[in-house]
């Protein structure tokens, strides 16, 4: 770059006004930049045309109109010929006098937050013991803990769905200590939803939270404790801080796909007094009601913006301070 | 011998005010409490899928009781068992033939796209490295249902319509962001000093990349696809929105969609187990390989677990 020639100073007509002083250099040629761009250009096309794109279609068909006699919708790509028909639909749907999305929106909320909470009270202890205390057997308990990772969700559902039979396991021992045994687990119970959320979600919440803690130095820990503070006040006062990112991040990666579960709620309920809101999408997607089965998912989408946003940013910022 | 320390503790505990202080004051007392907590974890973790497991070799046609062990369900059975059962047989093959097509197509593009954002600086890839990691926690249902109306709307993919192609083309979506973030973690940490010693010592740009960096970022694209692999076999909303009937229907479809009906028995067990099974192998070997790869750095055997895993 050095032995290229110092560019010729533009001449005084030509200069851009506002900007003066400052001359307009013209960028010498990249072969590098090129070739990055070129490698990067597969993936970026795909990232264009196979999500961006797909979310544009379903904002064109959430905004779109019905056709009447085919009882099809029709997907409307100018924005400026928007019909809010569906918008208004879900809108009455969600906050008007026969609003049945409502109920269902504010017990996807209650079930959500039962789930994640239970599981992170779990997930905490679990993933705490192992990243600290778990010594020369560290191997062996992180095998057993990402073990669920390698499982099938429909497997550990299906193992569930075995145990809770009315003439399954779980009756068999509770009638055994005397506790009923006739219990209908599977017949509709918001409890039974919740655990089942809860089982699905937990070992990836417990991987993060463990590699989160793994990375804590034990000698922070020591030294809160060397200054005189107890176990419990060592625990608030340094070890609960140093785990809030990973703590955040993990209730995210467990929240996040929760809310667009549909099929734990299918599969040990069923009933609809326990739909959640990826039960009412995944039932809207037949053909008269797609554009509000869209229109909803965009307001899920968008509700969602904020904490997966701040999700990107916070990996963003972990892999340059480890940089 | 671990139990003979634990009622020692218990004791010590029932006794004077002196010995109960003494042993919280002892910072390096095992942590009973949390270990028999870790334990219990486990258990409930882990025992329903050795139950489910179990009931893949009953001889009975129950979910709820065991009635003996047989290979009925996985071969024996003419008619009902996984082998003989041309739906279940057939999902079998769809869920290999799909996690490959996916694994063969999102791991290079997800390479190249790491390698390529990483050092073209700009606007544009970073905002595209944003998107990117946007598809890793956007909820699967949310993008599932945009591809459906993809390909079952949208003028010019709506031809293709729902089946194999539009599984593979989601799938691939939903899975390049395992290699694109995996691989460009690795080149943050290798740093830039490689290829500016290999540019000084002569090397071009694609010597450099193939030479150079490629070797090193092995373990990283191994372990990512492994991951991408694994993750579709284990993947059910997108292959539940856009399969088309059953002859394009994974395992995981299958369950869900049989269970589902009503019509669920140890065959569904027997198709869980060896869905399990393809994912063990295949993170045995991953396990295995990376092991191979990372040999004479100082990679220990927790690390390529995590790493396997994606938790690295």
């Amino acid at each position: 770059m050095a032995t290229q020639a110092p560019p010729e100073p533009p001449a005084a007509g030509t200069a851009k006004p506002g900007r003066p002083g400052r001359r307009h250099e013209p960028k010498p040629f990249q072969p590098n930049k090129v070739f990055w761009i070129a490698l990067a250009a597969p993936g970026i096309l795909w990232l264009i045309f196979l999500f961006i794109v797909p979310f544009y279609a379903m904002l064109a068909i959430g905004e779109g109109k019905l056709d009447r006699q085919t009882e099809s919708p029709v997907a409307v790509y100018n924005p400026f010929t928007w019909s809010s028909a569906n918008l208004s639909n879900v809108w009455h749907d969600l906050f008007g006098s026969g609003a049945f999305v409502g109920d269902i929106a504010l017990r996807t909320i209650w079930y959500v937050a039962i789930a994640s909470l239970l599981s992170l009270v779990i997930a905490y202890p679990a993933a705490y013991f192992v990243a600290r205390f778990a010594g020369r057997r560290k191997g062996f308990f992180l095998l057993l803990l990402v073990a669920p990772f390698w499982i099938s969700y429909m497997m550990r559902m299906l193992a569930w769905i075995d145990l809770l039979q009315t003439n399954g396991y779980i009756n068999k021992v509770l009638s055994w200590v005397g506790l009923g045994g006739s219990h209908d687990w599977l017949g509709g119970h918001w409890y039974t939803v919740v655990l089942g959320l809860v089982y699905g979600y937990i070992p990836y919440l417990i991987l993060v939270l463990y590699a989160g803690l793994d990375r804590i130095d034990p000698s922070l820990i020591e030294a809160g404790r060397d200054l005189g503070l107890g176990r419990a006040r060592t625990f608030i006062r340094v070890t609960l801080p140093l785990s809030r990112q990973p703590i955040l991040t993990g209730m995210l990666i467990t929240v996040l796909p929760m809310l667009g579960d549909y099929y734990t709620n299918q599969l040990l309920s069923g009933a609809r007094g326990t739909a959640m809101i990826g039960n009412l999408i995944q039932g809207q997607l037949s053909i008269p009601s797609a554009g509000q089965g869209a229109i909803l998912s965009l307001i899920v989408l968008l509700v969602l913006l904020v904490p997966m946003i701040y999700y990107v940013i916070a990996t963003n910022r972990s892999s340059q301070a480890a940089s | 011998m671990t139990t003979a320390t634990a009622s020692k503790t218990k004791v010590s505990i029932a006794g004077t005010t002196g010995a109960r202080r003494r042993l919280f004051r002892n910072p390096w007392r095992r942590p009973w409490f949390l270990e028999g907590f870790t334990w219990l974890y486990l258990i409930w973790s882990l025992a329903p899928i050795a139950v489910a497991v179990l009931f893949s070799f009953n001889n009975g046609k129950s979910q709820a009781t065991y009635q003996g062990l047989s290979m009925r369900w996985y071969y024996t059975d003419k008619v009902n068992s996984v082998w003989h059962d041309p739906v279940l047989r057939g999902a079998v093959f769809e869920t290999l033939k799909l996690s490959a097509w996916t694994t063969l197509i999102a791991v290079p593009i997800g390479v190249a796209f790491a390698l390529g954002i990483n050092r073209w600086r700009g606007k544009i890839p970073s905002t595209f490295n944003f998107v990117m990691i946007l598809s890793f926690v956007v909820p699967e249902l949310i993008f599932g249902v945009a591809m459906f109306f993809v390909f079952t709307q949208l003028p010019g993919l709506k031809s293709l319509g729902l089946g194999n192609v539009a599984e593979v083309l989601g799938l691939v979506t939903w899975n390049v962001s395992w290699p694109a973030i995996i691989v460009q973690a690795r080149l943050v940490t290798l740093g830039k000093q490689y290829e500016e010693a290999a540019a000084d010592l002569g090397a071009t740009q694609f010597q450099t990349i193939r030479r150079v960096l490629l070797p090193m970022l092995v373990p990283a694209i191994f372990a990512s696809a492994i991951l991408v692999f694994s993750g579709v076999v284990d993947d059910f909303v997108i292959v539940d929105l856009l399969s088309s009937n059953a002859s394009t229907q994974p395992m995981s479809v299958i369950i869900y969609s049989t269970q589902h009906g009503g019509n669920g028995g140890p065959a569904l067990n027997a198709l869980a187990t060896i869905m399990l099974a393809i994912s063990f192998v295949a993170a045995g070997l991953g396990f295995l390989g990376y092991r191979l790869m990372t040999r004479g750095q100082r990679i220990g055997g927790q690390q390529a677990l995590t790493a396997i895993a994606g938790a690295d």
